[in-house]
């Protein structure tokens, strides 16, 4: 065990204003005048936390909050302004990747140059090479040029290339799953395995489910503050939910408790209330309606409550044969 | 000192560790340059040769007449002057057109440039070659001086990097510096003695022209091929001392910039 990642209050500040669109001639002119005009943006600020060598953190927020920004200062692309970030280990981070191939040189060519710069050995690649072609399902295009490909397929690419990789930690930004139908089932469930191989991660999601559901640690970013940082995820996750509808954003524990609560109450109302209403619909139905009606409105109740208890597919096929 | 040192072997140590990397983006300059074209190879040697024969028609009625083996004297100084412009153009671009790479995957940046330059002289050599063949024809004499030619050409090498290396970094934050560049390189290519001779000027005019690296090389490289003389121990000196500060005012611009690129791509 041990500190595998170590974030002490850490800072990271974009330089925004002036600087980027005026060149060097503006830049030099505004200098003599004193025109130059530069304002600081702290796309994250004061974020403490760590992560112990087997720990999957969630890190959630709406858009903005800086979560990008910190992936990659731990990544390393970054350096944070203030407090430190220390690292144990090798990391592999799963961006969004299908960009930066090159267009004139052929699958094989770029997939040799990108794994190159995951930072794999040739031995390895040369190796690997086979498994990721075919994990890609890319056996019948390795020599085309890579203009040739769709972008479904450049996407499915990247992504067999990165997940080859053994690291220590893993960064993941929205990236669980990519593709169409079965690769998405595919890679969704390749990631799965990797987060499940005791590996330490960081994982970015908008979906709190999938929040829930891998980690063990979260934490909450807003506009660049640390909300939270707290290894009860349930709670942390409900009350995020709680904020997205309500927009208050709590203060302390407490209040994250209490939004949590308040969540939970509002679930059990919203679903008594869907309950109501189907049984009302059922009842009017009953009432007045065909025997096929009903068995369609039953469904529907049975399906929001307890969907394990159905076979989707013979019930699809009921519906189908019902509603002609 | 020993800082230094250390410093030194550490980046040498990540250099070692990224060599499939650098294979594969010089593999990948290559195919840029050669493979995807039709005239490929050919037309590295065709360019600096339309250039050359262009400057013979025109300059040869002006400077011509008085200079001995005016051809050679031309080629000599258009082949440096292509190759410096070359890779610092190439080396300027490195860091911007692999910015989608850069702001996702933490690799050493300098690695780009470091390709960007390797196929940068591989064309040079070629155009080198070239430039011996014509030696023959204009029945210049080798002599062993010839492999002197080696040490201005590797500090011109290290000359490239350096600027490539300030440029690079400039023209993240500066996206103009491109057009500035090209300004810039216009007017070297007047001050560089490509088509003239500077014995005409009064000699402390003369002095002045050492100011310009790349005419320091390209005299250079006249001075062994056409004068059949070897340069003294002080103009060796002083290509060494263009090639060491650029290095050095490079590195320190990569050192102190490169982690701020990211904010600019």
């Amino acid at each position: 065990m041990g500190k595998v990642i170590e974030c002490n209050d850490v800072g990271i500040r974009y330089i925004t204003g002036d600087l980027k669109a005026i060149g060097l001639k503006e830049y030099v002119m505004r200098r003599i005048t004193g025109k130059y005009d530069v304002k600081e943006f702290w796309a994250d600020r004061n974020i403490d936390f760590y992560l112990d060598s087997g720990d999957m953190m969630g890190i959630i927020g709406s858009n903005g909050a800086g979560k990008s920004t910190l992936l990659k200062a731990i990544s390393g692309i970054m350096e944070p302004k203030e407090g430190s970030i220390k690292v144990k280990g090798r990391i592999a981070a799963l961006l969004e990747l299908a960009s930066g191939f090159d267009g004139d040189m052929t699958v094989k060519e770029n997939a040799y140059l990108r794994g190159a710069m995951l930072g794999y050995t040739r031995k390895f690649m040369d190796e690997k090479y086979k498994e990721i072609i075919s994990f890609a399902e890319l056996e019948d295009f390795q020599d085309r040029t890579f203009r040739q490909l769709s972008s479904g397929m450049k996407s499915r690419l990247a992504f067999a290339i990165c997940c080859m990789v053994e690291p220590d930690i893993i960064i993941l930004d929205e990236v669980l799953a990519v593709g169409d139908g079965a690769f998405r089932k595919k890679s969704g469930d390749k990631m799965r395995e990797i987060l499940n191989s005791g590996v330490t991660g960081i994982l970015v999601s908008h979906s709190i489910d999938q929040v829930k559901e891998l980690c063990n640690k979260v934490l909450w970013l807003d506009h660049g503050k640390q909300i939270t940082f707290s290894s009860d995820v349930k709670t942390v996750c409900d009350a995020y939910s709680e904020f997205l509808v309500t927009k208050e954003l709590p203060g302390s524990e407490e209040e994250i408790k209490e939004l949590s609560l308040s969540y939970e109450k509002r679930m059990a109302e919203e679903k008594a209330k869907k309950d109501k209403k189907e049984t009302k619909k059922l009842e009017g139905i009953l009432a007045k309606g065909t025997k096929n009606t009903a068995i369609e409105a039953s469904l529907d109740i049975i399906e929001n409550n307890a969907p394990e208890l159905l076979d989707m597919h013979e019930v699809g096929k009921w519906r189908r044969k019902n509603n002609g | 000192m020993g800082k230094a040192i250390r410093s030194a072997k550490k980046t040498l140590s990540v250099f070692a560790s990224n060599r499939f990397l650098f294979e594969e983006l010089v593999k990948r300059d290559f195919e840029h340059k050669y493979k995807r074209t039709i005239l490929g190879m050919a037309w590295s040697i065709l360019s600096p040769l339309l250039t050359l024969l262009v400057m013979k028609l025109v300059f040869t009625q002006f400077f011509g007449r008085t200079t001995p083996h005016y051809t050679i004297y031309l080629f000599a100084g258009t082949i440096v002057l292509s190759f410096f412009k070359e890779a610092t153009n190439n080396g300027m671009t490195s860091m911007i057109s692999n910015a989608s790479v850069l702001n996702k995957i933490n690799v050493p940046k300098y690695l780009f440039l470091f390709s960007k330059n390797v196929s940068s002289l591989v064309n040079f050599s070629l155009t080198l070659i070239i430039f011996f063949i014509f030696c023959i024809f204009d029945s210049i004499t080798f002599h062993w001086g010839f492999f002197l030619l080696i040490y201005p050409i590797a500090c011109l090498v290290v000359l490239n990097l350096g600027v490539g290396m300030v440029l690079s970094a400039m023209y993240v934050f500066f996206r103009d510096t491109k057009y500035l560049y090209s300004v810039f390189l216009t007017l070297l290519t007047y001050v560089s003695a490509v088509f003239y001779r500077v014995d005409s000027f009064p000699p402390l005019v003369q002095r002045f022209f050492l100011l310009n690296p790349v005419y320091v090389y390209i005299k250079y490289i006249r001075t062994v091929v056409i004068d059949g003389m070897v340069p003294s121990l002080q103009y060796h000196a002083l290509c060494l001392l263009y090639a060491f500060l650029a290095a050095c005012v490079g590195a320190l611009f990569y050192k102190r910039y490169n982690r701020k690129f990211v904010y600019y791509f």
